[in-house]
């Protein structure tokens, strides 16, 4: 048992470095076109939402600590606490993913989306923006949507799977002896948790003081 | 576990498709992704032999432009993701990892059986844009033609291999769990066999390099359909940023290629030779050295591509150190051949092949690794020639050699040995012949992918095809009779080839569990003289 | 049927090339022979005599293991440092050289002398002379070819890339394009034609110039209206472009970079970019309104505005 929760462990450890490889091709795009487009990296991130991210940071720091509390109802034998926290943990995430479907048609309606929907003077209810989103705003907003949808896209992998978590807890299938799902899916949780903490400064605080 | 008088091995029991397809034994595991990958290799060797066919000719008479386009797009992609990379871990990995290190399964089989499917699903998904026309922008994807040039399948062809990728990982994965976790009392690091470190360098690469293509190939996916562009240069994006992205995967990929077949080198040379590999932690640290190494080496791919002149010469500078350790790892297998008791077996043939091949093309890099000659040569057929020496001459010839010494041991049967040897000779001179006029057109300037030549280049192109025949005719009559084994081979002892290693101790082939007993190993590896008082230095 | 072993050797850095190349090839062939030649002696010198014999108890050298790892890498660093000057060299065209300017397009290369002359897919020059090419490309990256020469270079859209030859022997010889493009990827070949000077300044006088790429420049300067506020006397809103190319330029931001081809380049298409110290950020963006070919004639224009009197440098 002992050598499964280890391998268990070890597992779910080099699968989150493949992780971290995953977003580090986004990273890296991010850290190239912010050196060449300085500017424009500062005015884009501008025009993102920061209380609405800081929201959401905030959500997702409090889903790791209900997370956290789940496992150790665990490991103290509570199956209310495992169930209480696991629901708590399932509501932040959720939450975190509804900020982030108005904060995408928040951009929507400001034509902030690349591709056909985008347009540099960013007009919204027919009023012009005078000035034009600068060479390399598009490539700020490329990666914005990938990196925070490929970002959601885990979250809601994580959510799946803390329901199946909460499925097992509701039956007690975890002791204190035997709760391997429960601290592996921990771990993942908290490293979609990690990934927005990079995201949130990088993408949104980057451009807070910009004036144009 | 007890067993009735007939004895039951991983093969028979239980019986049923149901049981293959819902199986969690690493074994038939392994037995499935062998079917699966040789129905590709075939598919791939389908579209090779049409490049070879237009080839010789110098105008383009037997498929139009887009048509060989997409030919050697496919030829790539499928012989890349869907052949190289899963070969030798997927089938003689998953065979073996467990046994030579003396546990019952990997860590964690059902994972195992959700990477075949996942390579199944990518596979599929990859005819699947065979019937919808192809691909038509090489296996590289370069930007922005795979963006906005191409007008074929390129995101549906890029969900497949991102799927086929994803398996990739969970094979990786899978194994560093195992080799760290589930060794038998006993069996410490210095006691593995060179297989096991071998598999274990792929496997780190495979862990750290596959998700960075993943993620760069939806980057591309994403520009094509939702018009994210990152790489497009109106935007004020890089196409050479993609490059760098790519290459920083494939280069590595292609250690993935060659690790495990120097793994199976090792054993197949201690084997044939009955004697200690020669130099045993030089070659092991030799593996961990070109995993690390081959991660710092992606921009050699960019010399020309307006990389800066300081980056190149970083790369160019640990390329030609990457060589090294696999240099050091083939006069190691060479020195163990001195003062061995060498068997003529087939083995042995496919061994001597690997290496005279092998040598070619891990030479031929040095070339291009050289940054002022790699102005003439980059995308010339002396890269084609280049990577082939080494993906097909190694890793193939090293693939088959493993497939030929380990088949008693999973099939339980012994195939035709004459036919074995005809097999590797005709492989051998078939291969050269195909590639080796390749070296000597490219450095005449003939550029790579094209569909039409100059007439002077004819000569070596119909060399080419001809070895091609040669080539696939070898590889059509290994199949024949390794198949016909199957069926009507004589049985095989538990150690046919009288070699050291745990998996040699259980039948043949195994049972379901691997061994009888749990071992207990208390030797090291390839322990052909116990007790004997060896030259140890640097073990 | 021909049988060619090696290309023709028509250029100052063919012969080098091909040194480097003899010499990589020796040491090859050295190994390749040593190590066959042993593993199939070995072979055969050690046949197995009877079913039970094993190999000698020989664990390993770590003198030899020191050996086979020190002679591989002298080689491959006296490999590595050839190359690497050799990159240089021909990363770095001579000051005098003759500009030509070359832009690939699916699937045709455009070519345009500096007096004028065009030409698409063929490519004439005077031997005994440096010439630079500069690159640019229409849509996909393409690669220019000369194995003769042997050399290429990239043509990456959204950048302008260099190379350099001097021909040494008159001929004709291929243009292959050697990044693939699609379709007709294979049919993007020419034909490179070096001449006798006299030869060529006569095929130079017969050809039709329809304005070299300066006057071209010069045409496109005022039709986008750029001359409107970089005016040579340094009245207007931007700086005058008198003798900037390949000099440092002061930036806004502090920093100081040379106004290479590149430099140029970007700040028509992205001009905030790089705004040149003392001055506001108005100008216009160009991206996307001025084709590769065209911002090549304006970037030749630019190299052409020297001051009146005096070398400055």
């Amino acid at each position: 048992m002992e050598q499964q929760l280890e391998a268990s462990i070890l597992g779910m450890w080099v699968f989150l470095v493949t992780e971290v490889m995953f977003f580090g091709g986004l990273f890296m795009a991010y850290i190239v076109y912010r050196s060449w487009y300085p500017d424009a990296w500062a005015h884009s991130s501008n025009m993102l939402n920061v209380p609405l991210g800081a929201l959401n940071t905030g959500v997702l720091i409090c889903s790791s600590l209900t997370m956290v509390l789940a496992v150790r109802s665990a490991q103290v034998g509570s199956r209310m606490g495992q169930v209480v926290n696991l629901i708590l943990t399932i509501v932040f995430g959720s939450t975190f993913l509804v900020v982030k479907y108005f904060e995408y048609r928040e951009k929507f309606e400001h034509h902030l989306v690349p591709g056909p929907n985008w347009d540099p003077h960013h007009m919204v209810n027919g009023v012009l923006h005078p000035v034009a989103l600068p060479l390399g705003s598009q490539l700020y907003f490329s990666l914005y949507f990938m990196m925070t949808g490929i970002h959601a896209a885990h979250m809601v992998v994580g959510i799946v799977l803390m329901l199946i978590m909460l499925r097992m807890a509701w039956k007690g299938r975890f002791t204190p002896d035997y709760y391997n799902q429960l601290e592996v899916s921990g771990l993942y949780w908290h490293f979609v948790d990690i990934v927005w903490i990079f995201l949130f400064p990088l993408l949104y605080l980057l451009g807070f003081n910009y004036k144009g | 576990m007890a067993y009735s008088e007939e004895r039951h091995s991983y093969l028979d029991a239980p019986y049923g498709l149901k049981s293959w397809l819902l199986t969690k034994d690493h074994k038939r595991i392994a037995m499935l992704y062998l079917i699966s990958i040789t129905i590709f290799f075939a598919l791939g060797g389908f579209f090779a032999a049409g490049i070879r066919a237009e080839l010789l000719t110098p105008k383009g008479d037997l498929l139009t432009p887009d048509l060989y386009n997409k030919f050697f797009s496919m030829h790539g992609v499928i012989m890349v993701f869907f052949f190289l990379v899963p070969s030798i871990p997927a089938t003689l990995g998953n065979f073996f990892m467990p046994i030579m290190i003396g546990t019952k399964d990997l860590a964690f089989p059902r994972v195992n059986l959700i990477s075949w499917y996942l390579y199944v699903i990518g596979g599929l998904i990859g005819v699947s844009v065979l019937a919808m026309g192809g691909i038509d922008t090489g296996w590289t994807f370069y930007t922005p033609y795979s963006t906005i040039g191409s007008t074929t399948n390129v995101t549906f062809a890029i969900v497949g291999v991102f799927v086929a990728g994803f398996s990739s990982i969970l094979t990786g994965f899978n194994f560093i769990v195992t080799v760290h976790r589930m060794r038998a009392p006993g069996m410490t690091w210095f006691r593995l066999p060179l297989f096991v470190w071998a598999n274990y360098a792929t496997s780190l690469v495979m862990i750290l390099g596959t998700p960075v293509v993943a993620i760069t190939l939806v980057m591309v996916a994403a520009e094509r359909s939702l018009h994210l562009g990152i790489f497009d240069p109106k935007l004020g994006g890089d196409p050479v940023l993609f490059q760098h992205l790519f290459w920083f995967y494939s280069h590595p990929a292609v250690y993935i290629m060659i690790l495990p077949g120097m793994g199976v080198m090792s054993e197949l040379v201690a084997a044939m030779s009955r004697k200690q590999i020669f130099g045993y932690s030089f070659v092991a640290a030799s593996s961990l050295a070109i995993a690390v190494l081959g991660f710092l080496v992606w921009g050699h791919h960019l010399f020309l591509s307006s990389q800066s002149i300081y980056a190149g010469m970083v790369f160019s500078i640990i390329t030609m150190l990457v060589a090294v350790p696999s240099a050091v790892k083939t006069f190691n297998w060479a020195a163990t051949m001195y003062k061995g008791s060498i068997s003529w077996e087939s083995p042995t043939y496919w061994i001597i092949g690997f290496m005279g091949l092998f040598l070619v093309g891990g030479l031929t890099g040095l070339f291009l690794a050289s940054m002022g000659l790699d102005i003439h040569m980059h995308d010339t057929y002396f890269v084609v020639a280049h990577f082939h020496y080494i993906m097909v001459g190694g890793a193939i010839m090293a693939y088959m050699g493993g497939l030929h010494f380990w088949w008693p041991k999973m099939t339980g049967k012994l195939y035709n040995e004459t036919l074995a040897k005809i097999s590797a000779i005709l492989v051998f001179i078939g291969f050269n012949l195909t590639f080796g006029p390749q070296f000597i057109v490219g450095y005449l300037g003939m550029p790579r992918r094209y569909h039409t030549y100059p007439d002077e280049f004819q000569f070596w192109n119909i060399a080419s095809t001809l070895g091609a025949g040669v080539l696939g005719a070898g590889y059509m009559l290994a199949f024949i009779y390794l198949v016909y084994s199957i069926f009507k081979g004589e049985q095989a002892s538990s150690n046919p080839w009288g070699a050291k290693g745990l998996e040699w101790t259980t039948t043949s082939p195994p049972p379901t569990f691997n061994f009888d007993k749990d071992p207990i190993v208390d030797e090291p590896a390839y322990n052909y003289n116990p007790g004997g008082k060896g030259v140890h230095v640097g073990h | 049927m021909s049988i060619p072993f090696f290309p023709p050797s028509a250029s100052t850095v063919s012969t080098e090339m091909d040194l480097l190349y003899f010499f990589i090839v020796a040491v090859c062939a050295f190994f390749i022979v040593l190590v066959v030649a042993l593993v199939v002696f070995f072979a055969i010198k050690y046949k197995r005599k009877h079913p039970d014999e094993v190999g000698a108890d020989i664990h390993g050298s770590l003198a030899l293991e020191l050996l086979w790892t020190a002679i591989p890498f002298v080689l491959s660093m006296v490999m590595f440092g050839w190359g690497a000057t050799l990159f240089f060299k021909l990363s770095r065209p001579p000051a005098d050289s003759m500009e030509i300017v070359v832009v690939g397009k699916q699937w045709m290369w455009k070519i345009q002398h500096p007096e004028g002359v065009r030409e698409i897919n063929e490519l004439h020059v005077p031997i005994g002379v440096n010439i630079r090419i500069s690159l640019g490309s229409e849509d996909v990256i393409h690669d220019f070819f000369m194995p003769a020469f042997r050399v290429k270079i990239d043509a990456v859209p959204g950048k302008i890339t260099t190379l350099w030859f001097q021909a040494t022997q008159a001929g004709t010889y291929h243009i292959f394009c050697s990044q693939y493009c699609g379709t007709k990827h294979s049919g993007m070949v020419g034909q490179v034609i070096a001449m006798e000077p006299q030869d060529y300044a006569a095929w130079l006088s017969g050809g039709r110039a329809n304005g070299t790429p300066v006057e071209m420049g010069r045409k496109l300067f005022t039709d986008h209206q750029c001359s409107t506020c970089h005016k040579e006397d340094k009245s207007g809103r931007g700086p005058s472009l008198v003798g900037v190319a390949g000099n440092p330029v002061q930036l806004a931001d502090g920093r100081t970079v040379v106004a290479d081809d590149n430099y140029l380049r970007e700040s028509i298409v992205n001009s905030q970019a790089k705004v040149v110290q003392g001055f506001q950020p108005i100008m216009p963006t160009f991206q996307g309104q001025i084709s590769e070919e065209n911002l090549m004639q304006l970037i030749a224009y630019i190299k052409s505005l020297k001051p009146a009197t005096g070398e400055k440098k």
